[in-house]
């Protein structure tokens, strides 16, 4: 199949960020995903995090994995590197990439079936490590493209497009990623693209892993009745946590006085929320952990950035790596030389 | 007790014989066995030492054999000179693996069952442990110190300088002034015990040489370490898994020693939750620029497998090192086979072909090393280094490892952001050089630069095809690419013989026991000329020699004859020529396997 080329279609006036840069600077490939997929609303997502970021898309790396979801990462950021991998694969890629270039902003792609089942422990263990990245995870309950099989987050008696219930326990990847000292957690919604982006750019910020796991309905094999994670069963069962205020915007003004928490960031600024529930501190996990685990018992979809602590050290900085990428490190300063070589072999005798 | 059952007398033979220590692991002998080793080695006298161990803790029976050759044939013996019976689970197996007019030094505190005496065998008895338990209070002491107990008889029968010894333990326990005195007692209480009641030194024994001049002694895993840290590797990842766990760990404490300055660490290590991972980390941060490697064995690189597709389809450099154990499957953890060659050379489903590097000696495993990353970056594929237990876990004798200061690390064609700027239009897989490499950017490198790497089907640009000319145009570079590749591995390297009309070929930790053997089939009028190949795919010397030859050995250490397969399959030599020599029983080759299976094929026996 040849790669389809994007009608543009003329936007004005185009906006432009502190680098001068349009929406259109920040677009992709034309998107093969079904039309009304979710994943093309998490992907335009994306672009206006990233555009309204100002952060130079060369200075991005894209990763996936395999799956509909890990194909999205062609379709935005076009002068981004972007990494297609191998299925379930890409944190490993992702951790490679940062460990060798601290300097680049990382945005993993991923499924349920790609982050969830396959790649499952790969994705625990980035959590783990805190490389340092925004985490998508674009969550469908469904393997799209081999036609509607369940995936691990679909939900017991959710029944698929053929009519048959799923009786397995479905992996809430944020409660098990709080369980494994997550260091920020959030959900969205692909049909309520205002408040994924500032989760979004909230992620992007983040001194380590953010994960964001986004209800993203699949309209050709999960978009039915029974289903859910189907636009209707979010929309109808969604609460949300927090509304999140990413720093440096002049909009925290709208967000009332009362109930904002501000939760410092690594870089000085500070993150704003308004606590939906009244008392909701997205600071303690222990709150936060039962709070997600009531919610989903009665059947609900909690939106929202979640869990957030600016507090703990990523990859690097529990590494004590280098300010400059490992990679640009010169050649002289890695090789002791030959008289080390020498010195050293004094003891191999 | 009849401990003087001596048998026929041996004539005198100096700086030519072997011994077995038969212990149990992790009671403290492998410290008194290396103390022995090296010892030998400063008398400037060629040796060896095979660790013989199982995959366990502590309890279960461990050899330690030590061969020493003034001509420098330090492959492994069969015939032992000397055992030392250390373990009463194993006396029986061990009694009998004496050579005809040989010895046996046992512990006399006990006496020896009936059945466990030859007539052939001269028995030598030694009350280790009564020694320890007069001289040391602990318990523990008493344990541990036996060793270094036999190893003070041991340098009293076989003529070593016990300055040496002493001095050895002086280093070793260097800021312990305790633990160094009790070694140097229980050293003494040993060798003393030999001086005042037995013969010695024995029939075969130890003169001082020079054989050892601008020699070190190591260890390949240590040595491959050494090769990724002068190669400037930054970023490693890895799974625990032996016998390549010492490569990491190595790779470890010489970045903390050269690379940490002031609380900065220029390397970045992570130990992966699995051998996927590992290689996972190597490939991103590879593409990112970095020189990262992994270290496993067997099991690893047959998870590996994807990835190690996806590098070469994608075309990012990555170095695997690969310590090979026996297998299949979880097979013998802790010991040495050559069975992982063909696995290696075509990882991966799909048509893919790999570099391999063949080490022979910790020497070439810090060479290679350094190659291999020069040849990962400027191939854009990935090179595997094919180490195996023998030559990772056991200390060798080689030539001290050098370094060229004006040694600059060849990064392949990576495009800078001027050469970008001069570009109409960046294409990742076209352009290609006389060698079919077409350059790479990498990312954060600025504007223009960005590809898409993508393990599914690709054009010249990188981007996404089902086309089949578009398909096969890129595939058939990258066959082309890995033929091409073959006149930059290390060559073969060829010992040849006047009139010589057999050839053996071999790879790898056979090496010494191949070359000892060409010797020996000499001397029985069998000419034989020797190739060792160091590298795959085989450049077109390695089919010259086949053809040179009427017959040609290929000995290996694995049951299919995988390097046979590989000659065959990739040189196109007919079947008929290629004979195998096997061994794969999971320790290291002599030559007396060679010399006998030669032989017997050749109808001479």
């Amino acid at each position: 199949m040849p790669s389809i080329s994007k009608p543009l279609i003329p936007l004005a006036p185009l906006r432009r960020n502190d680098l001068g840069l349009t929406p259109r600077d920040y677009d992709g490939a034309m998107s093969t995903l079904c039309a009304g997929c979710g994943h093309d609303s998490v992907t335009a997502g994306l672009i206006t995090a990233l555009f309204e970021l100002g952060i130079p898309p060369y200075k991005v790396a894209k990763l996936s994995g395999i799956g509909c979801s890990s194909k999205t990462t062609a379709y935005f950021a076009g002068d981004a590197h972007g990494f297609n991998s191998v299925h379930g694969r890409m944190p490993t890629i992702a951790t490679g990439a940062s460990a060798a270039n601290r300097d680049l902003h990382y945005v993993g792609v991923s499924g349920d079936g790609d982050s969830l089942s396959i790649g499952l422990g790969h994705l625990a263990h980035a959590v783990r490590r805190n490389v340092r990245m925004l985490y998508v995870i674009e969550n469908n309950g469904v393997y799209g493209l081999t036609k509607g099989q369940f995936s691990a987050s679909a939900d017991i008696g959710s029944t698929s497009k053929r009519g048959e219930a799923n009786s397995f326990a479905p992996i809430d990847p944020l409660l098990m990623a709080l369980s494994i000292g997550a260091t920020f957690v959030a959900r969205g919604f692909s049909g309520d693209k205002e408040r994924l982006v500032p989760i979004l750019k909230a992620g992007l910020l983040h001194r380590g892993l953010a994960l964001v796991d986004v209800i993203s309905p699949c309209v050709q094999f999960n978009d039915h009745e029974g289903s859910t994670k189907s636009y209707l069963f979010t929309r109808e069962h969604e609460v949300t946590a927090t509304d999140f205020v990413p720093p440096r915007e002049t909009i925290v003004a709208h967000v009332p006085d009362e109930g904002v928490l501000d939760v410092p960031m690594h870089d000085g600024t500070s993150m704003r929320f308004r606590a939906v529930p009244d008392g909701y501190d997205p600071t303690d996990r222990l709150a936060v952990t039962r709070y997600l685990e009531e919610r989903r018992a009665a059947g609900e979809v909690v939106t929202g950035l979640l869990y957030a602590n600016n507090d703990v050290p990523d990859l690097h900085e529990l590494n004590g790596t280098p300010e400059v990428p490992l990679a640009s490190l010169p050649f002289d300063r890695l090789c002791p030389g030959a008289a080390e070589l020498a010195a050293l072999q004094q003891g191999f005798r | 007790m009849s401990l003087d059952t001596a048998g026929p007398e041996l004539g005198t033979r100096v700086n030519d014989f072997a011994v077995k220590l038969a212990n149990v692991n992790g009671t403290g002998s492998a410290s008194a066995n290396s103390l022995l080793m090296k010892a030998i080695f400063r008398m400037g006298i060629p040796v060896s030492g095979k660790n013989l161990f199982p995959s366990n803790i502590q309890g279960l029976p461990t050899w330690y054999e030590i061969r020493v050759n003034a001509s420098g044939h330090t492959a492994r013996a069969l015939e032992y000179d000397l055992v030392v019976a250390m373990n009463a689970q194993t006396y029986t197996a061990d009694v009998a693996e004496v050579r005809s007019g040989g010895y046996l030094l046992y512990d006399c505190t006990w006496p020896l069952a009936p059945e466990l005496l030859r007539p052939d065998v001269t028995y030598l008895g030694v009350p280790l442990a009564a020694l320890c338990s007069e001289q040391f209070d602990r318990p523990r002491d008493r344990l541990l110190l036996k060793n270094i107990c036999y190893a003070g008889s041991l340098v009293a029968l076989l003529g070593i300088d016990l300055d040496i010894a002493s001095a050895l333990l002086d280093e070793t326990f260097a800021g312990k002034v305790k633990l160094r005195d009790a070694n140097q007692i229980a050293l003494r209480l040993g060798y003393d015990y030999v001086i005042e009641h037995l013969e010695h030194p024995l029939p075969f024994r130890l003169e001082p040489m020079a054989g050892t001049e601008g020699k070190i002694l190591i260890d390949g895993n240590t040595a491959t370490a050494l090769g990724c840290l002068y190669a400037g590797a930054t970023v490693a990842a890895w799974y625990p898994i032996t016998p390549s766990t010492s490569v990491m760990d190595n790779f470890a404490s010489l970045c903390r020693r050269y690379r940490s300055h002031d609380g900065v660490n220029d390397f970045l290590i992570v130990q992966a939750e699995d051998e996927l991972a590992a290689l996972g980390m190597v490939v991103g941060a590879s593409w990112n620029g970095a020189r990262a490697f992994t270290a496993t064995s067997g099991p690893g690189i047959s998870l590996m497998n994807e990835l190690l597709g996806f590098a070469y389809y994608t075309e990012i450099p990555a170095v695997i090192v690969n310590v090979q154990r026996t297998g299949p499957s979880t097979g013998m953890p802790t010991r040495t086979q050559q069975a992982d060659l063909l696995l290696c050379a075509y990882a991966s489903h799909g048509d893919t072909k790999h570099i391999l590097l063949f080490p022979a000696d910790p020497a070439e495993c810090f060479e290679f090393a350094v190659r291999a990353f020069d040849l990962a970056e400027r191939f854009q594929t990935p090179v595997l280094l094919l180490s195996d237990l023998d030559i990772g876990m056991n200390d060798w004798v080689v030539p001290e490892l050098t370094w060229d200061d004006a040694f600059l690390p060849d990064r392949g064609r990576v495009l800078t952001s001027e050469e970008l700027h001069e570009l109409p239009r960046f294409k990742r897989y076209a352009d290609e050089d006389a060698e079919f490499v077409t350059p790479r950017t990498l990312p954060g490198g600025g504007p223009h630069g960005a590809y898409f790497v993508r393990g599914s089907g690709h054009d010249a640009q990188g981007a996404y095809t089902e086309l089949p000319d578009k398909y096969q145009q890129v595939v058939d570079r990258l066959s082309r690419k890995h033929t091409a590749s073959a006149l930059h591995l290390p060559a073969p390297v060829v010992h040849r013989r006047k009139g010589a009309r057999i050839g053996v070929v071999s790879l790898g930790s056979g090496d010494l026991a191949v070359r000892e053997a060409a010797e020996l089939l000499a001397d029985k009028g069998v000419i034989v000329d020797v190739m060792r190949v160091r590298g795959f795919p085989f450049p077109p010397t390695v089919r010259a020699f086949l053809d040179e030859h009427e017959m040609c050995f290929v000995v290996e250490q694995n049951r299919d004859a995988q390097l046979r397969s590989l000659l065959v399959l990739e040189t196109g030599v007919s079947t008929a020529r290629l004979r195998s020599v096997l061994v794969y029983g999971g320790l290291p080759l002599s030559a007396k396997h060679v010399v006998d299976s030669v032989l017997t094929q050749t109808g001479h026996e």
